[in-house]
C-alpha cells in the first residue's frame, strides 16, 4: 500500500543503516591496532558486533519498508539480484549489492565457528567494500541527498572512515619502522614462500 | 580447567590478557603468557569468555565442561 | 695436535672407498649380504623385526633421539600411515645426510623397506632439500635398480625448501601434504601426525641405514659399540678450528675430544659447540665428555644432529654466537609471536654486547628475554636459539665481562664469521638462502 509513512520510514531507516555501518566499519579498522584507548580491545571488538547487528536490523527495515511501499515499485528480486528493478535501477543496485556483501559478512561472523578462516578472512575483508557502495547507494538515489544536513551527516561518517583508515595505514607503517630488519625480511619471504597459508600477523582485516 | 595459548595461532591482540589478568600477562611484544594454567572456579566463565573473545581461536581451554 | 686417540673411525655406514662414488645395488649387496625382511610381509616377520629393533636400543639419529622401536610401534597403531623419511639436512653446520644419501644410498632404501614393512605403510616419501639437487638425483638412481624389489623402489622423491624449521617433524608432514611447510603446535605427542586422511610418521636417513644393518646383522651386533644408552655408531659433522673438516662416523659414547681429534686439531680449541646451532657449547676443559645423551645432558648439552663445531683459541666465541643468533632469527617460520620478534631481539641484544657497544643492562635484559621466549613457540627452535645463547654467556663469561665493560675480549672475530669460513652456512647473508 502507498503510505509516506512507509517512504519516510525507509529513508530514515537508509540513514541510519548508514550512519551505524560506517561507526562499525570505524571500528573494525580500530581493532586492528594496538591502540591503548579507554575502551580496551575485547570492548571495541564486542562493541562492534554489536553495532554489526543494530545496521543489519536498520538495513532490514530498509529494505522492508521499500518494498511494502507501492509508492515506488522495487521488486522483491532486487532485494538480493542488482540491476532488476526499473526504479533508479544503477543506484538501487549498488544498494543491493551493499545488502548482499553485509549479508554475507554478518552470516558467516554468526556461524564463525563453522567457517574456516581463510574464508572468514576474506568475506570480511568485502565488508570494507559495501561501505562505499551503500554511500554512492545514498547519494545517487537523491531522495535526500540534496538537504543539507543529510549531506552533513554523510560528510562525517566519510571524514570518519577515511580518517580511521588513514591511520590504519600510518600505523601499519610506523609499526614496520619498528620491526628489526630480520622480521621484516622473514615476513616478506614467508608471504611470497606459503602463499594464502600464513595466519596473519600483520594481515588482519 | 587448563588454560593455554595455541601460539602459531596468536596473532597478539591482547583480548586474553584484558578479560583475565589473573591469569594471563603481556610480554614486551605483546604476546601472552600464561601466569597461572589452573583456572580457579570463581574465573571460568571469564576464562570461557576470553576464549570465545579470541579472533583467531588461539585460547585453548581444556578440562571437565571445556566448552568454550 | 693429537695426542694417542683410542676413537677410531667406524666403517658401518661409510665405507672406507665411499669417496669413490656410490655403489651400484649390487656392489651394495656384495658389501653388505642380501636384506631378508625377517621372514616376509607376514604379521610374525613384522613383530619380529620390530622386536629386533626394539632389542638393538637404537635411538633417532636427527636430533631428538628418541627410541626408533617406540616411535614405530604408536605408529603401528594407524591404519596404513605413510612414511616419511627425513634428508633434508636442515641442520647448516651437518652435513651427514647429504653424505650418506651421496655414498651409500641404498642402505637408507633399505631402512625405508624395512619400516615400511614393519608399520604396513601405503606411502614412502623421501624428501630432500631443494639446495642440494644431487641428494635427490642419487635416490632416483638408486631406486632406479630396485623397481619391483620393496616398497623403497616406489617412493617418491620430493624436493621441498629447505628452511632451517622445514626439517621438523610436523613442518615436514605439512610440506609432504601439499601445505605451508611450517610446524604444527602440538600440545599432545601422542596424536600422530598426519598427511591427508592417513596417520604420517617421520624418520631421518640415518636412523634408517643403522635398520637396515639391524635387519640383516641383528640387535646384538648392533650393541657391540657404542653408548649402552644410545648403542651403534653415528655420523658426527666436525667444522670450524680443523685441518680436515667433514662428516666421520664414531662409536656413540666416545669422548668429544678424541672424535674432534679425528679431523685434526692444529691447536688447542677453545670450546666446542655440540649439537647444532641450537646447540650448546662445550668449554675446553669440558671436551672430554662422552659423546652420548646422559653425560652430555649433564652438561646441558645432546648429540643433536651429530655436529660439533670447533672454537680455535683466538676467535670470539660471542661474535661467533651473535652471528649465529642472527641467522636463527632470520630462520623463523614467523607464525609465533615470541620467536618472530624475541629472537631477533635476542640477537641484536648479543650483536651489541659482541661488539661493545651494549651498557650492563642490555646483559640483564638479555638474559630476561631468553626466559621469556623459551618455551613459548609451537617448536623448539626458540628453545634452541635460547640454549646456544645462554650456554655461551657462560662458556666464554670472561669475554662477555670484557666486551660489557668495553674491552676487547682475547679473541678477533674473523671477518665472515667462523662458521661462514667453515663453508657450511650456505648463503648466510639474508638468512632466507638455504
Amino acid at each position: 500500500m502507498p503510505s509516506i509513512d512507509l517512504w519516510y520510514t525507509t529513508r530514515a531507516s537508509g540513514l541510519v543503516a548508514l550512519v551505524l555501518l560506517s561507526g562499525t566499519v570505524v571500528l573494525g579498522i580500530l581493532t586492528a591496532g594496538r591502540a591503548r584507548s579507554a575502551l580496551p580491545g575485547f570492548a571495541r571488538a564486542e562493541v562492534h558486533r554489536r553495532l554489526s547487528v543494530l545496521t543489519v536490523v536498520f538495513l532490514a527495515v530498509h529494505v522492508l519498508t521499500a518494498e511494502i511501499d507501492t509508492y515506488v515499485k522495487v521488486g522483491w528480486l532486487a532485494v538480493v539480484a542488482p540491476f532488476t528493478s526499473s526504479y533508479h535501477r544503477t543506484w538501487l543496485a549498488l544498494g543491493t549489492i551493499g545488502a548482499d556483501l553485509l549479508l554475507a559478512v554478518a552470516i558467516s561472523s554468526a556461524l564463525r565457528q563453522h567457517v574456516p578462516a581463510r574464508a572468514w578472512r576474506a568475506l570480511h575483508w568485502l565488508a570494507y567494500l559495501s561501505w562505499p557502495v551503500a554511500v554512492s547507494h545514498a547519494l545517487g538515489m537523491g531522495t535526500d541527498s540534496k538537504l543539507t544536513w543529510a549531506l552533513g551527516l554523510l560528510a562525517v561518517c566519510t571524514a570518519g572512515v577515511v580518517v580511521a583508515a588513514g591511520w590504519r595505514v600510518a600505523g601499519a607503517h610506523r609499526a614496520k619502522a619498528a620491526l628489526p630488519r630480520t622480521v621484516i625480511r622473514a615476513r616478506r619471504s614467508i608471504r611470497s614462500r606459503a602463499a594464502g597459508a600464513t595466519p596473519g600477523i600483520g594481515g588482519r582485516p | 580447567m587448563r588454560i593455554s595459548v595455541d601460539p602459531a595461532a596468536c596473532d597478539g591482540f591482547g583480548y586474553c590478557a584484558e578479560l583475565v589478568p589473573e591469569l594471563m600477562a603481556l610480554d614486551e611484544w605483546g604476546f601472552p603468557v600464561v601466569s597461572q594454567h589452573e583456572v580457579p572456579g570463581e574465573l571460568l566463565d571469564a576464562a570461557r569468555q576470553a576464549a570465545r573473545a579470541c579472533p583467531r581461536r588461539a585460547l585453548l581451554l581444556a578440562g571437565p565442561s571445556r566448552r568454550s | 695436535m693429537n695426542t694417542a686417540l683410542t676413537t677410531r673411525r667406524a666403517s658401518r655406514l661409510i665405507a672406507p672407498d665411499a669417496l669413490h662414488g656410490p655403489p651400484t645395488l649390487e656392489a651394495h649387496l656384495r658389501r653388505y649380504g642380501p636384506l631378508s625382511l625377517g621372514g616376509g610381509p607376514g604379521a610374525q616377520g613384522r613383530d619380529r623385526l620390530l622386536a629386533e629393533i626394539e632389542r638393538s636400543g637404537l635411538t633417532g639419529r636427527g636430533g631428538a633421539g628418541f627410541p626408533t622401536a617406540r616411535k614405530l610401534a604408536s605408529a603401528r597403531a594407524a591404519d596404513r600411515p605413510a612414511l616419511i623419511v627425513n634428508a633434508m639436512e636442515g641442520e647448516p653446520a651437518s652435513a651427514k645426510d647429504r653424505l650418506l644419501v651421496g655414498t651409500t644410498p641404498h642402505l637408507v632404501l633399505d631402512g625405508a623397506d624395512v619400516v615400511a614393512t614393519v608399520l604396513g605403510a601405503q606411502r614412502t616419501v623421501l624428501c630432500v632439500a631443494d639446495s642440494a639437487p644431487e641428494m635427490a638425483r642419487s635416490l632416483v638412481r638408486a631406486q632406479q635398480e630396485r623397481t619391483g624389489r620393496g616398497r623403497a623402489g616406489d617412493a617418491e622423491v620430493r624436493t621441498l625448501s629447505g628452511r632451517y624449521v622445514a626439517g621438523e617433524e610436523s613442518a615436514l608432514a605439512s610440506a609432504v601434504a601439499g601445505g605451508p611447510g611450517v610446524p604444527r603446535f602440538r600440545p599432545d605427542k601422542s596424536v600422530p601426525l598426519s598427511v591427508g586422511r592417513h596417520a604420517a610418521v617421520v624418520h631421518n636417513a640415518e636412523t634408517l641405514a643403522h635398520v637396515a644393518l639391524i635387519a640383516r646383522y641383528g640387535a646384538d651386533w648392533f650393541r657391540e659399540v657404542g653408548a649402552a644408552e644410545a648403542p651403534g655408531t653415528c655420523l658426527v659433522t666436525i667444522s670450524g678450528g680443523v685441518e680436515c673438516p667433514g662428516v666421520v662416523e664414531v662409536a656413540t659414547g666416545a669422548p668429544v675430544s678424541e672424535i674432534i681429534g679425528l679431523a685434526r686439531l692444529s691447536s688447542p680449541p677453545q670450546a666446542v659447540l655440540v649439537g647444532g646451532y641450537g646447540g650448546t657449547w662445550l668449554a675446553g676443559e669440558d671436551l672430554g665428555v662422552p659423546f652420548a645423551p646422559g653425560e652430555l645432558s649433564r652438561l646441558g648439552a645432546s648429540m643433536g644432529a651429530g655436529v660439533l663445531v670447533v672454537l680455535p683459541g683466538g676467535t670470539c666465541g660471542i661474535q661467533e654466537t651473535a652471528l649465529v643468533a642472527r641467522f636463527m632469527a632470520g630462520q623463523s617460520a614467523g607464525q609465533c609471536g615470541p620467536c618472530l620478534f624475541g629472537l631477533p631481539a635476542i640477537a641484536d641484544d648479543l650483536a651489541a654486547i659482541a661488539d661493545g657497544t651494549a651498557a650492563p643492562e642490555v646483559l640483564d635484559r638479555l638474559l630476561v628475554r631468553c626466559g621469556a621466549v623459551a618455551g613459548r613457540g609451537a617448536c623448539r627452535h626458540p628453545d634452541g636459539v635460547v640454549r646456544l645463547v645462554r650456554s655461551a654467556l657462560e662458556v666464554f663469561s670472561a669475554d662477555v665481562a670484557s666486551h660489557v665493560h668495553g674491552h676487547p675480549c682475547r679473541g678477533r672475530a674473523a671477518p665472515s664469521g667462523l662458521m661462514a669460513q667453515s663453508g657450511l652456512m650456505g648463503s648466510f647473508r639474508d638468512g632466507w638462502g638455504r
